[in-house]
C-alpha cells in the first residue's frame, strides 16, 4: 500500500511538471501563431530566414512548464539558457552585429550614383512618426510611443535596439510585429503603390546610373559614418556597424572578414536572434491588449511609411526636368526591408513596361531607407532616451 | 616592416593610456562629513568622519593605487589598497572611506582624520601621485552631522564653491553612499508628455534631423561624385591627348566607346579567321618529363649479378 502511495504521489508530482498540467488557452494561441508563421515561411516563401526562427522560437517560448519550480529553462528566468542567448536581444548588441552584416553585403553604389534617391529613404521615415502621434493618442507614453512607432522603418534590428531602450517591457510584442510586417512587405506594398500612382508614372524609364569608382565606394562609409553620427551620435552603435561591414566590403583588402560578417557572423546572429526574439512572447507577457495596439499601430506605420516614400517622389518629380523624372514606383523602398521593397518596386514596374527594369534605381532609396532608420532611431533615443 | 609595428603598437598604447586616463578623470570627491556625531555607522559600529568619492562616467572604474590625502605636500598620503574587488566603483555609483586615521581596519579606512572647527582641504591624486583628479575645501562652519556635498552628483562648475552646498540633515538629506540628487523621473519624457501631447513637435523635430542628415549626405556625394567625374574626364583626356588628327589638320577623339568596340571587333575577326573551315584540329605535343620519382630504376629491386 505504501509502496502505491508512492508512485501514486511520485506521478501526481510529475504530472504537476508536465506541460499537460500547465497549459492554458494562451499557450495554444501562441503556438498556432507559431505554427502559422513556419506554415507562411515554409509554404508561401514569406522571408522564411525570419519566420522559421521566430515561429519556431515562439514554439520553444510558449510549451507550459511549472513557473513557480525554478528551473531555469524560462527565456525571463535568470541565468537559464535562453535567458543568457536572450542578453543579446535585450541589452541590444544583436541588432548592430545584424548592420554589421548588412553592412558586408551591401553594395551602396546605386546610392552613390543618384545621391538625392536618400531623401525618398528619408522621407518614407514619416511612418515612424506617424505612429508616433497614434501611439500617443491611444495613451502611450511618449518612451514607449516611440519604440513602437520605430516598426514603420520596417527594420527589425533597429526595432529591437531602440525598444530595448526605450520600452524593454514591449520588446517582444514590437520585435515580432516588426518582422512580421517585413515580411508581409509583398502583400502591403503593392496595392498602395498602385493606389497612389498612374498608369504613365508607372512606366517612367530612368537614366542608367553612373558607374561609381572605387574611391568613392571606400570614402562612402568614411564620410556617411562620420557626417550621421555626429548629427545624431546616439544612432552610432547601429551606423558604426553597418559603415564599418561596408567599409570591409568595398576596402578591398579585407575581403576575408567581409565574408564573414556577411555570411557565417550575419547567419549565426539571425538564428539567434529569431530564436529568442521569438521566444520571448511568453503567452502570460505577450497575450495582451498593448500588443494588440502594436500590431495595429506597426500594420499603420508601414502604410504611411510606404505611402509617404510613393508620394515624396511625386512631390519631388514635379521639380525634377523630364529627363530626370524618378519612377515613383521606387518610392516604396524608402522602407528599409531590404532588398525585399526594392525588388517589390522592380515587380511592379516590369508588370506595366516589361523592359523597365527598376530594381538598381530603387535599391538607392531602400539602403538609404536603412540609414534613415537607424538615424531616426537615434533622434528617437536622443529625444527620449 | 618592424618600424610599421613598432609605430601602430605604439599609437595603440597612447590611445589606451589616454583612456584610462580619461576614466579617472570621472572620479571625484562628492559629499564629505567633517563631525559625524549621530549620522551614518561605519562596519565597526562607530560615527566617523567620511569621504565619499563619485564614478561620474557610464563605466566601472578601478580606483586602486589613487591617493587620498589631507596635506598638499604630501599627495601620496593614503594609496587605496590593491587587489579589493570593492575598490570598482560600478557606474554612476558612490563609494565612502572613513576618515579615522585607522588604516588597519580595511580598505576603506584611511590614514588620516578630519578637523572639526577648522577648514580641511582633501585632495583625490591618481596612481602617480602627481595628478591631481580632484579637490575640495571643507568650510571650517560646517557643523555636527553636517555634510558638504555637492548640489549635483559628480557636476563641477568653474567656480567650485557654486557646486557645493551644506547639507543638514533636516531640510536638506545627507546621502553618504547615495545619490545627492534623487532622480524620480525622466525630465525629457515629462517635458515631451507635456509639452507635446500630440506628437508633431516630435515628428517635426525628428524628420528634420533624419532630412538633414542624409542631405547633408546627399551633398557630400553630389559634390564627390562632380569632382570625381571631373577628375576621370581630365585622365581620360591625358590618356589621349595624342589625338587623331586627319587629312584635313582637324583633331578628332578616337575615345568613343563605338569606335573602340568597332576596332576591337575588326581586330578578333581579323585574328581568328580561318580559311574555310569552321572547326580547327590541333594536334599538341605531349611531353613527358623525366624525373627521378617515377623512374624504375630507383623503384624496382636490383637482383645481384653473381
Amino acid at each position: 500500500m505504501e509502496l502505491l502511495d508512492f508512485l501514486g504521489q511520485n506521478l501526481n508530482d510529475f504530472w504537476s511538471f508536465t506541460g499537460f498540467a500547465n497549459v492554458t488557452w494562451e499557450h495554444m494561441i501562441m503556438l498556432l501563431v507559431g505554427l502559422f508563421f513556419i506554415w507562411l515561411a515554409i509554404k508561401h516563401d514569406f522571408e522564411p530566414l525570419l519566420l522559421v526562427p521566430i515561429g519556431f522560437g515562439i514554439l520553444i517560448g510558449n510549451i507550459p512548464f511549472k513557473v513557480d519550480a525554478g528551473l531555469e529553462i524560462g527565456i525571463y528566468e535568470e541565468g537559464s539558457v535562453l535567458n543568457i542567448l536572450y542578453n543579446g536581444v535585450s541589452a541590444g548588441w544583436y541588432p548592430p552585429l545584424i548592420f554589421l552584416g548588412i553592412g558586408a553585403m551591401t553594395d551602396f553604389s546605386a546610392l552613390i550614383a543618384n545621391p538625392k534617391l536618400m531623401l525618398i529613404g528619408a522621407a518614407a521615415q514619416f511612418g515612424i512618426f506617424g505612429a508616433y502621434m497614434v501611439a500617443l493618442a491611444l495613451g502611450f507614453a511618449p518612451d514607449q510611443a516611440g519604440a513602437i512607432a520605430i516598426i514603420g522603418g520596417a527594420d527589425g534590428p533597429t526595432a529591437i535596439f531602440l525598444s530595448s531602450k526605450l520600452a524593454p517591457n514591449l520588446m517582444g510584442a514590437i520585435a515580432v510585429s516588426a518582422y512580421s510586417y517585413m515580411a508581409l512587405v509583398p502583400v502591403i506594398q503593392p496595392p498602395i503603390m498602385k493606389l497612389l500612382t498612374t498608369k504613365k508614372e508607372r512606366v517612367i524609364k530612368m537614366k542608367p546610373a553612373r558607374a561609381v569608382s572605387q574611391n568613392e565606394k571606400i570614402m562612402f562609409p568614411i564620410i556617411g559614418l562620420l557626417l550621421t553620427c555626429f548629427v545624431v551620435p546616439s544612432a552610432l552603435p547601429l551606423l558604426g556597424m553597418l559603415f564599418f561591414g561596408n567599409l570591409l566590403r568595398e576596402s578591398g583588402v579585407t575581403t576575408r572578414l567581409a565574408k564573414t560578417a556577411s555570411n557565417a557572423l550575419n547567419d549565426i546572429i539571425v538564428m539567434l536572434l529569431g530564436l529568442t526574439v521569438g521566444a520571448s512572447t511568453q503567452a502570460s507577457e505577450f497575450l495582451t491588449q498593448d500588443t494588440l495596439f502594436i500590431f495595429a499601430l506597426g500594420f499603420m506605420a508601414f502604410i504611411i511609411a510606404s505611402a509617404s516614400g510613393v508620394l515624396f517622389v511625386k512631390i519631388f518629380n514635379l521639380f525634377l526636368p523630364k529627363h530626370k523624372k524618378i519612377n515613383p514606383l521606387i518610392g516604396n523602398a524608402g522602407v528599409s526591408a531590404v532588398p525585399m521593397s526594392a525588388r517589390i518596386s522592380n515587380n511592379i514596374g516590369l508588370q506595366y513596361d516589361p523592359s523597365n527594369y527598376l530594381l538598381m534605381h530603387a535599391m538607392g532609396p531602400n539602403v538609404a531607407g536603412v540609414i534613415g532608420s537607424a538615424v531616426a532611431a537615434g533622434a528617437l533615443l536622443g529625444f527620449l532616451g | 616592416m618592424n618600424k610599421k609595428v613598432i609605430l601602430l603598437l605604439s599609437c595603440l598604447l597612447l590611445s589606451i593610456s589616454g583612456v584610462m586616463a580619461q576614466g579617472r578623470k570621472a572620479i571625484c570627491i562628492n559629499e564629505v562629513m567633517v563631525q559625524n556625531d549621530s549620522n551614518y555607522i561605519d562596519d565597526y559600529g562607530k560615527y566617523q568622519a567620511w569621504i565619499e568619492l563619485f564614478n561620474s562616467s557610464f563605466a566601472p572604474i578601478e580606483i586602486s593605487s589613487m591617493y587620498l590625502t589631507n596635506d598638499k605636500n604630501n599627495p601620496t598620503m593614503y594609496p587605496v589598497p590593491r587587489m579589493d574587488v570593492n575598490t570598482e566603483i560600478p557606474p554612476r555609483q558612490h563609494v565612502v572611506f572613513w576618515a579615522d586615521g585607522e588604516p588597519n581596519k580595511g580598505t576603506f579606512h584611511i590614514s588620516f582624520e578630519l578637523k572639526p572647527g577648522e577648514e580641511n582641504w582633501i585632495g583625490l591624486y591618481d596612481a602617480d601621485g602627481k595628478t591631481l583628479i580632484d579637490e575640495v575645501t571643507i568650510p571650517a562652519q560646517l557643523g555636527s552631522n553636517e555634510s558638504y556635498a555637492r548640489i549635483n552628483d559628480g557636476v563641477k562648475c568653474a567656480n567650485e564653491k557654486d557646486a557645493w552646498s551644506i547639507r543638514n540633515g533636516e531640510d536638506t538629506y545627507v546621502t553618504p553612499s547615495s545619490n545627492n540628487v534623487v532622480i524620480e523621473k525622466n525630465s525629457k519624457i515629462d517635458m515631451f508628455a507635456k509639452s507635446d501631447k500630440k506628437g508633431f513637435g516630435m515628428t517635426i523635430l525628428a524628420m528634420a534631423v533624419v532630412f538633414s542628415a542624409l542631405l547633408l549626405l546627399s551633398i557630400c556625394f553630389r559634390v564627390i561624385g562632380k569632382i570625381n567625374e571631373e577628375i576621370a574626364a581630365r585622365k581620360k583626356m591625358a590618356a589621349t591627348s595624342s589625338n587623331v588628327t586627319t587629312a584635313d589638320g582637324t583633331k578628332t577623339s578616337v575615345d568613343s566607346g563605338e569606335e573602340i568596340a568597332a576596332i576591337t571587333m575588326a581586330l578578333h575577326e581579323h585574328l581568328n579567321m580561318h580559311d574555310n573551315e569552321d572547326l580547327v584540329l590541333t594536334i599538341n605535343k605531349v611531353k613527358k618529363a623525366y624525373s627521378p620519382w617515377n623512374s624504375k630504376i630507383y623503384s624496382l629491386r636490383q637482383i645481384p649479378r653473381n
